[in-house]
């Protein structure tokens, strides 16, 4: 008995000062691992079978929907890659630095209950394919959390809404930067360090702004959606809602954003060659 | 015989490893915040009626399980589920005597105490806000004791487990 309160106790404390025991919980997540995956079993089953059972209609009206995004994100990404070009060109003439285009990783929610009142999901990817605590996440529309714990099959992701998670973000409209807290419900985000005189109003996107070095810098976060002045108080109460659906998709984006900046200042016989890297 | 033993052993891990699956069973919205210790309970049960078989090592093995399981501090769990089931095998002759009623009461303050302990280790990690509902997995888990206690009980009389 008392053994195994000591070593309870010795275990958590050694894992409060510093968290040594990675390798403890990697061998044991070994062991349970595989329960997530069972647990998961049913949802992704059903999902398969209501796949398989399209009817041909469905998916030729899919088929059609989807191709016609294709060419219009292809005619987007045609008019981006000129953009970029020229955006690196101008960073280059004001001696700045830019950053390499990310890799990412598809990986797949399990539907795994975790713990109330944390906004932290399960995802089937974890070290054996190179993800690594700290990572971003991203789904189609914007940053959904980052990477909280890597294990060796699976990895945990927190939300940008849980309680105990801030992202640092800058108003895409002119620039203005702060932090957003998550707020615990998964559709608001609070920003709790603006004055009431700030330049931000309802609707404004919020992008990440790169600071913290965590998550790279412009992607989509939230929409504002309330600014409320507080005239006795020194902050404003400000929420906003996260672009990405939280709690509807099942396929979420790990990306590797530690690629070396590189400076480009450019010298003109070795352009051609900046520019392929980049791409 | 030791063939019966290993099936009986086999049979306690089974629960636990069902027990382990529910804990994390995906459940929507508020019903997750309902959702009790199923792990707790099966252990109570086993160290109430079968107390040679599942001991406290057992139990904080289970715990440390749990711990990776939910991503939690490692110890935490395993420190609340040894203590309980110490407590469950030092009243063991007594409780299984007792009925269903108050066997209930003393589950009800078991998994009250397991969460004070998970509470007060959360705090000293970091101050927690402590809201109403972190209390509700107490009442639905004293409210599916009979459930348990009958599906285990089936389970173990189905081919004794000595």
């Amino acid at each position: 008995m008392l053994v195994a309160v000591v070593a309870s106790i010795a275990l958590l404390v050694t894992e409060h000062q510093n968290s040594q025991l990675g390798s403890v919980r990697t061998a044991l997540s070994i062991l349970v691992d595989p329960l997530k995956y069972l647990v998961s079993l049913p949802t992704s089953v059903l999902e398969q079978l209501s796949d398989s059972v399209m009817t041909y209609q469905a998916l030729k009206t899919e088929n059609d929907r989807l191709r016609e995004e294709q060419l219009v994100h292809q005619t987007r990404m045609l008019k981006f890659a000129a953009l970029e070009k020229e955006n690196i060109r101008l960073r280059a003439l004001l001696e700045n630095s830019f950053k390499l285009g990310e890799q990412v990783l598809v990986a797949e929610l399990l539907s795994v209950n975790m713990v109330p009142y944390e906004h932290i999901v399960v995802v089937n990817k974890g070290t054996r394919f190179g993800v690594h605590p700290q990572q971003p996440v991203l789904d189609a529309n914007g940053v959904v959390g980052q990477v909280f714990r890597a294990l060796p099959f699976t990895s945990e992701i927190m939300l940008i809404t849980d309680p105990n998670h801030a992202i640092p973000v800058q108003v895409n409209r002119n620039g203005l930067l702060t932090i957003a807290v998550g707020s615990g419900q998964l559709n608001r985000l609070i920003l709790p360090f603006l004055p009431s005189n700030a330049d931000i109003r309802p609707g404004d996107l919020l992008i990440t702004s790169g600071l913290g070095g965590t998550f790279p810098q412009g992607y989509p976060v939230a929409v504002v959606d309330e600014f409320t002045a507080q005239p006795n108080k020194a902050f404003a109460t400000i929420t906003a809602t996260p672009k990405a659906s939280l709690d509807r998709n099942r396929e979420l984006m790990i990306v590797w954003s530690k690629s070396v900046p590189v400076p480009l200042i450019v010298k003109p016989e070795n352009e051609e060659g900046t520019t392929d890297a980049v791409k | 015989m030791p063939l019966n033993n290993t099936i009986g052993f086999f049979r306690i891990l089974l629960t636990l490893v069902l027990a382990m699956c529910l804990r994390i069973a995906p459940l929507s919205g508020d019903l997750a915040l309902l959702s009790p210790d199923w792990v707790l309970l099966v252990l109570i049960y086993w160290a109430l009626y079968l107390p040679e078989r599942v001991g406290i090592v057992h139990a904080w093995i289970f715990g440390l399980l749990t711990d990776v399981l939910l991503g939690r501090m490692l110890g935490q769990y395993a420190l609340a589920y040894s203590l309980i089931i110490y407590i469950c095998l030092k009243f063991h002759k007594r409780l299984r005597a007792f009925p269903m009623l108050q066997q209930g009461l003393f589950i009800f303050f078991c998994l009250l105490l397991s969460q004070l302990l998970l509470f007060f280790i959360k705090n000293l990690q970091h101050p927690a806000q402590l809201q109403a509902s972190f209390w509700l997995p107490v009442f639905t888990g004293t409210l599916s004791w009979p459930f348990v206690y009958g599906v285990l009980s089936f389970v173990s009389l189905f081919r004794r487990i000595k």
